[in-house]
């Protein structure tokens, strides 16, 4: 079947077979590679997206569910003019990514948390990215790294 | 001022954060275009003769371009032929498969010995239509009886491999000497569990491999392109020029992705006999199932000593569980016995190992190698003899721990220690928790029977890196026509940040910004000699190698300045603030390195270094992990978790953090909640990320780290290894601390994982013999 | 792994949804958040020939104040409830439940529809409706009717509903009784209850104790009886049938129930 879906502010259609995963979509017909395929049973988060604005597990959707509605990926994160977002900043300064696999579904499950939850504790940071596995941080400076982007997008 | 020791970001970040890394699933290479998939037919049994193979309903599937067995492999060359005579003494501690009977095959050949193992592929045009047609693959197999577990095993009565006559392919070490432990008032013996665990980097495996103009070219999920070559043309047997190995960006490995594995070594074969680029990429079902796991030793442990507390003899007896095939000989149990003392000074130490063949995923090195499995063993030791003369276990570290005036130390185990200060690390932690207020506050709790009971936790460390020191790192390095550098290191980082690290090094040594140096590895085309990363190897060796390249650079570009400003050598200086070359005294004479390139005109600047250090280097530390148990549910909530972790002088403060960070996370989830599940018929029970628990955010603290620098003399960087040693202080410091926390109820030992139900079971059993538990032989 | 062939349909009103699974044959099945259906189709455990999408179905995604009850849509999400103002003041019991179904990801997607029609034992939403004696509406291809949930749950992944029925809306009563408490025990906070225990004044259901949510009568009993929490908990695991499996043992579980239902009646007494 035909899937147009809003990718970062860009429409992408593509003939799919009907049983294509959104994470695939956006892989091969998009084009886009960040988002990242870490399991086969929904539980690593390395492939989440925004979908009309909030994190979803784009392997566990059909891209034809995504059909005619908009993806933010890690790629159109960034502002028109490539200044980083700043969870991408906070990342950076805080060292939150070390491989990087994880990285693309943690920013965008952490821009997401930080859309509902804009002043989270330390305890409500570790739960909110308890679909999110990493293995290399040990997720001290990934906390660390949403804690800073918080306090950063609170007006001083 | 340096740049060395300085907080500076990465110069990977920008990259993974924007666009994202590109993995090998990620490569959109024009040597790629029009590449096949390759999904793997894979063994559901644990053991069993396979009678027949029916691919023909698979070839007729839409999108197949082929499915090939053990049958098509014709085109590879004969297996060397085994060595005439005994093995040299020791080759069999090598980190190299155990040939001969023990022999590996690519596919599957008649027989298949765990649940996963490779039997045939399948290539199609996308890898949905892959495993559509996997489906479609008929295997005809005669079960055999599962040898799932060591009990089995060892009982011999089925044989992974029957012309070996046993399932025991070595056994080293002296038998217990009974009179080693005479001397001692007080002797403590039980038999503990490190329990078989997956690495589960968040990359799983993966390959892309092309056949094209004599040439083959391998894109691999590597922590070591050069070896893979190695591999490669062992296994097909190629020149090492009709070979490129390429390491993209790498999503984690932790030992796992040493070389390259049969899987791997099969699709490149697969590549090059079908003439079409393939890809394979591993879903994460796949990679629990078929890529190495780690651990699994049970150990029998014996400490005894006086009741005032000294330790006088340690004998630790490993049977390390080596899965189907015997991978890593007895890499793994040797350096667990050459650690077994830990930081303690101990007058009587015995080692000894066996290694079994089991029906389950192949074990090779995780995360510390043999190491974790040592300190894991010897702390609890410790505990357990605290415990019996009823004595402070911190007290009892101290007693014990080598004293900083004995170094270079002979361990008992057999490391010779370069430097070490482990008493200093012991109190430093101790104060940093509050130790004195964590024990009043336990002591109030117990007071009042909380339900929440607090547990304190300590292990104190050693640890060996750059265990093949001799192996050594390559480096070379350029500095161009502008002023930009580059560094060709046989290093390869999959998330250690050595390129920021490496440029940190010229920028110290040269003065040329960091922005400003390219750092490049994993391509064999580039650079043909290295090692790669493991065994938390790379700083001290890859990083020697690019400053011992730096200064020869530097000794290069000297007499060219010197040309350049018509000046003596002597009178010159490289102003490395600036990264300026200029008569001393005299910065109005100083000219840029790209004017000092230009200068040195067709030779250029350029240095190869190929740094080897005399010996591996010792870091060490203490962990204190602070756990909760809710002694009506056994659930453990981990609180707090400090350590001291010393390996030198401090590089990249950021990057030493990280990996401390990432290992203790590691090391606390052997501790609270991993491990790899067979049942009775060797079927892998934690087969998904469901049921294998890897630990998240929400199960952890925040840690806290303290510094302490105690360097080596063994490389000019004075620099030991700290990829591992978070995770060999966390596991035993946390499974320690779940102890302590319920050992008022007459608990002695629980065996990891510390889940809530085998916690539960621990307080349950407790309360049944209160006052009948001795410790001894349970 | 990933799904195998299938059509996919989407539907754009609950009649089309039903007429199309009715055509679907059989193995037809209704996706809604996809977060039960769609993991179980990509190990192959689900091989559906045709699966309708009902989540632009926008009329089945509601939260109403119906005056003596609570009216929700079978297609609102978890997220959605758990950020429910309506539902914090009248159900904060179903609020603080479904704040806690899988991962933030998660409660984007799934709905509580889809959680219901699915009818997983270890699921904490079914015990829930259960405990509260939600009315739930299916509508089919012979039109609309009311199931109770305690008639809902009929079996390890089975419930009342007949081939080609959608759940469309579930109805709880405002409870009369204020106490509530929703405990959830978990060996990771990402995991499956490992037991858990759900109670809104004197109704007390289980999590994970049998092949369905399950009613602890022998508490109800007992409180009603006038017995204390502790007293009352003692009965947690009476006509319960719990597994054993990779987190616990059969005693394990028992022992949980009671301690948790002992946990849970004491929190719900500090609320009411």
């Amino acid at each position: 079947m035909k899937v147009t879906v809003t990718v970062n502010g860009s429409q992408v259609a593509a003939e799919v077979p009907d049983r294509t995963l959104l994470v695939h979509f956006l892989r091969e017909q998009a084009n886009l590679t960040a988002a990242n395929v870490g399991c086969d049973t929904s539980s690593c988060g390395a492939c989440t997206v925004l979908l009309d604005g909030r994190s979803v597990k784009s392997c566990t959707l059909l891209a034809a569910q995504a059909d005619g509605r908009e993806v933010v990926t890690l790629e159109g994160l960034a502002s028109e003019d490539s200044e980083l977002h700043p969870v991408q900043q906070a990342f950076r300064a805080e060292h939150g990514l070390q491989c990087g696999f994880c990285t693309p579904g943690m920013v965008m499950a952490a821009v997401s948390l930080l859309e509902e939850n804009p002043d989270p504790s330390e305890a409500e940071v570790r739960t909110a990215l308890e679909g999110n596995i990493c293995r290399c941080t040990g997720y001290h400076n990934i906390v660390r790294a949403v804690l800073a982007a918080a306090s950063e997008r609170r007006p001083s | 001022m340096s740049i060395l020791g300085t907080r500076v970001m990465r110069t990977e970040d920008p990259r993974l954060l924007t666009a994202g890394g590109t993995y090998v699933d990620d490569l959109r290479v024009p040597e790629l275009t029009g590449a096949a998939r390759v999904t793997f037919v894979r063994s559901p049994l644990a053991h069993a003769v396979i009678t027949g193979i029916d691919a023909e309903a698979a070839r007729q599937a839409p999108g197949v371009v082929a499915v090939l067995t053990v049958a098509d492999m014709d085109d590879l060359p004969p297996p060397p032929p085994a060595p005439a005579g005994e093995p040299p003494p020791g080759s069999e501690a090598a980190p190299l498969p155990l040939g001969g009977p023990w022999a590996e095959p690519l596919l599957a050949v008649d027989r298949v010995r765990f649940v996963g193992e490779p039997v045939a592929i399948v290539i199609t045009d996308d890898s949905y239509l892959g495993e559509d047609a996997a489906e479609l693959v008929s295997v005809d197999y005669e079960p055999l009886p599962a040898v799932p577990d060591l009990d089995t095993a060892l009982a011999g009565e089925s044989l992974l491999f029957p012309p070996a006559g046993s399932n025991v392919p070595l056994t080293i070490g002296a038998p217990a000497d009974p009179s080693a432990f005479d001397s001692c008032e007080v002797v403590v013996e039980r038999t503990i569990v490190n329990q078989r665990l997956a690495p589960v980097p968040m990359e799983g495996r993966a390959v892309a491999a092309t056949w094209a103009d004599g040439k083959l070219t391998v894109w691999v999920s590597t922590q070591n392109a050069q070896i893979t070559r190695f591999i490669l043309m062992g296994a097909l047997g190629l020149e090492m020029d009709a070979i490129r190995v390429v390491a993209p960006d790498v999503g984690g490995a932790f030992g796992a992705k040493i070389g390259a594995d049969r899987d791997a070594l099969i699709v490149a074969w697969a590549a090059k006999h079908t003439g079409r680029p393939l890809r394979w990429t591993e879903t994460r079902s796949e990679n629990l199932v078929g890529m190495t796991h780690g651990r699994a030793q049970r150990q029998h442990i014996r400490i005894g000593g006086t009741r005032d507390g000294r330790i006088l003899a340690y004998r630790n007896e490993v049977i390390q569980d080596t899965g189907a095939f015997p991978r890593m000989s007895g890499f793994l149990p040797m350096l667990t016995g050459l650690m077994a003392a830990g930081p303690y000074d101990i007058g009587r130490v015995e080692t000894a190992y066996r290694v079994a063949v089991t029906n389950t995923t192949p074990i090779s090195a995780y995360r510390g190698a043999g190491r974790p499995e040592a300190t894991a063993a010897i702390e609890r030791a410790v505990d357990l003899f605290a415990a019996e003369i009823g004595k402070d276990p911190a007290d009892v570290r101290r007693i014990n721990l080598v004293p900083p005036d004995k170094f270079p130390y002979s361990s008992g185990g057999g490391a010779v220690y370069d430097t070490g200060n482990y008493a200093a690390a012991l109190d430093k932690v101790l104060e940093a928790a509050g130790y004195a207020e964590l024990r009043a506050e336990q002591a109030r709790r117990r007071e009042r029977g909380d339900v929440l009971q607090l547990g304190i936790g300590l292990a104190s460390y050693v640890e060996i890196t750059a265990a093949d020191a001799a192996g050594g790192e390559t480096a070379r390095l350029m500095v161009h026509g502008d002023g930009t550098a580059t560094v060709y290191t046989g290093s390869s980082a999959h998330g250690q940040g050595h390129h920021t690290a490496w440029a940190m090094l010229v920028q110290d040594q040269l003065g040329i910004p960091l922005e400003q140096v390219t750092v490049i590895h994993g391509d064999t085309d580039l650079i043909p000699f290295g090692t790669g990363t493991y065994a938390s190897r790379s700083l001290q060796l890859g990083g020697s190698a690019v400053r011992i390249a730096a200064n020869d650079v530097k000794e290069q570009a000297r007499k060219v300045a010197a040309d350049l400003l018509e000046a003596s050598e002597a009178d010159l200086e490289l102003d490395t603030e600036r990264g300026r070359w200029q008569v001393r005294g005299d910065p109005a004479s100083s000219r840029t390195w790209a004017e000092v390139a230009e200068h040195a005109g067709e030779a250029g600047l350029a240095a190869d270094a190929n740094f080897t250090e005399g010996q591996p280097t010792f870091p060490f530390g203490t962990h204190l992990a602070v756990a909760e148990v809710d002694t009506e549910t056994g659930k453990v909530r981990m609180i707090r978790h400090v350590t001291v972790d010393d390996a030198g002088p401090v590089v990249s403060p950021l990057l030493a953090e990280g990996q401390r960070h990432g290992g203790i996370a590691q090391g606390v989830a052997q501790a609270l909640l991993e491990e790899m599940v067979y049942d009775s018929d060797g079927n892998p029970v934690t087969a998904t990320l469901m049921d294998y628990a890897i630990i998240t955010a929400a199960e952890l603290p925040s840690f806290e780290l303290l510094s302490m620098e105690t360097p080596t003399t063994a490389n000019p960087l004075g620099v030991k290894g700290i990829g591992e040693a978070g995770t060999i202080g966390a596991t035993p410091s946390a499974q320690n601390a779940i102890i302590d926390a319920v050992s008022h109820l007459g608990i002695r030992h629980i065996d990891m994982p510390a889940t809530p139900v085998r916690v539960w079971a621990a307080i349950t059993a407790a309360a049944s013999t209160a006052g009948t538990n001795t410790g001894e032989g349970q | 792994m990933n799904p195998a062939t299938f059509t996919y349909q989407r539907a754009m009103s609950v009649d089309e949804a039903i007429d199309l699974v009715a055509q679907g044959g059989e193995d037809a099945k209704y996706l809604a958040g996809g977060h039960s259906l769609l993991p179980l189709m990509k190990l192959r455990l689900a091989v559906p020939e045709t699966v309708v999408d009902i989540g632009r179905l926008r009329e089945l995604s509601f939260i109403s104040d119906g005056g003596d009850h609570i009216a929700i849509g079978a297609l609102t999400t978890h997220s959605e409830l758990s950020r429910s103002s309506l539902l914090a003041e009248q159900l904060p019991l179903l609020a603080r439940a479904a704040g806690q179904v899988g991962d933030p990801q998660v409660r984007h997607c799934g709905t509580i529809g889809g959680s219901l029609a699915h009818a997983d034992p270890a699921a904490d939403l079914p015990a829930v409706v259960l405990a509260l004696d939600a009315t739930l509406v299916a509508r089919g291809p012979s039109g609309s009717r009311e199931i109770l949930a305690s008639e809902f749950f009929s079996g390890l992944f089975e419930t009342a509903l007949q081939p080609g029925e959608l759940l469309t809306e579930i109805r709880i009563a405002k409870p009369a009784a204020a106490g509530w408490a929703f405990q959830k025990f978990t060996k990771r906070a990402i995991d499956w209850a490992i037991v858990g225990v759900v109670v809104q004044g004197g109704n007390v259901a289980l999590v994970n104790m049998g092949s369905t949510p399950l009613r602890a009568a022998g508490v109800e009993a007992a409180l009603a009886g006038g017995a204390s929490p502790s007293a009352a908990a003692a009965h947690a695991a009476e006509g319960t049938s719990p597994a054993d499996d990779l987190n616990a043992t059969r005693a394990y579980r028992e022992h949980l129930a009671r301690v948790l239902v002992g946990r849970a009646l004491e929190e719900a007494a500090a609320r009411g």
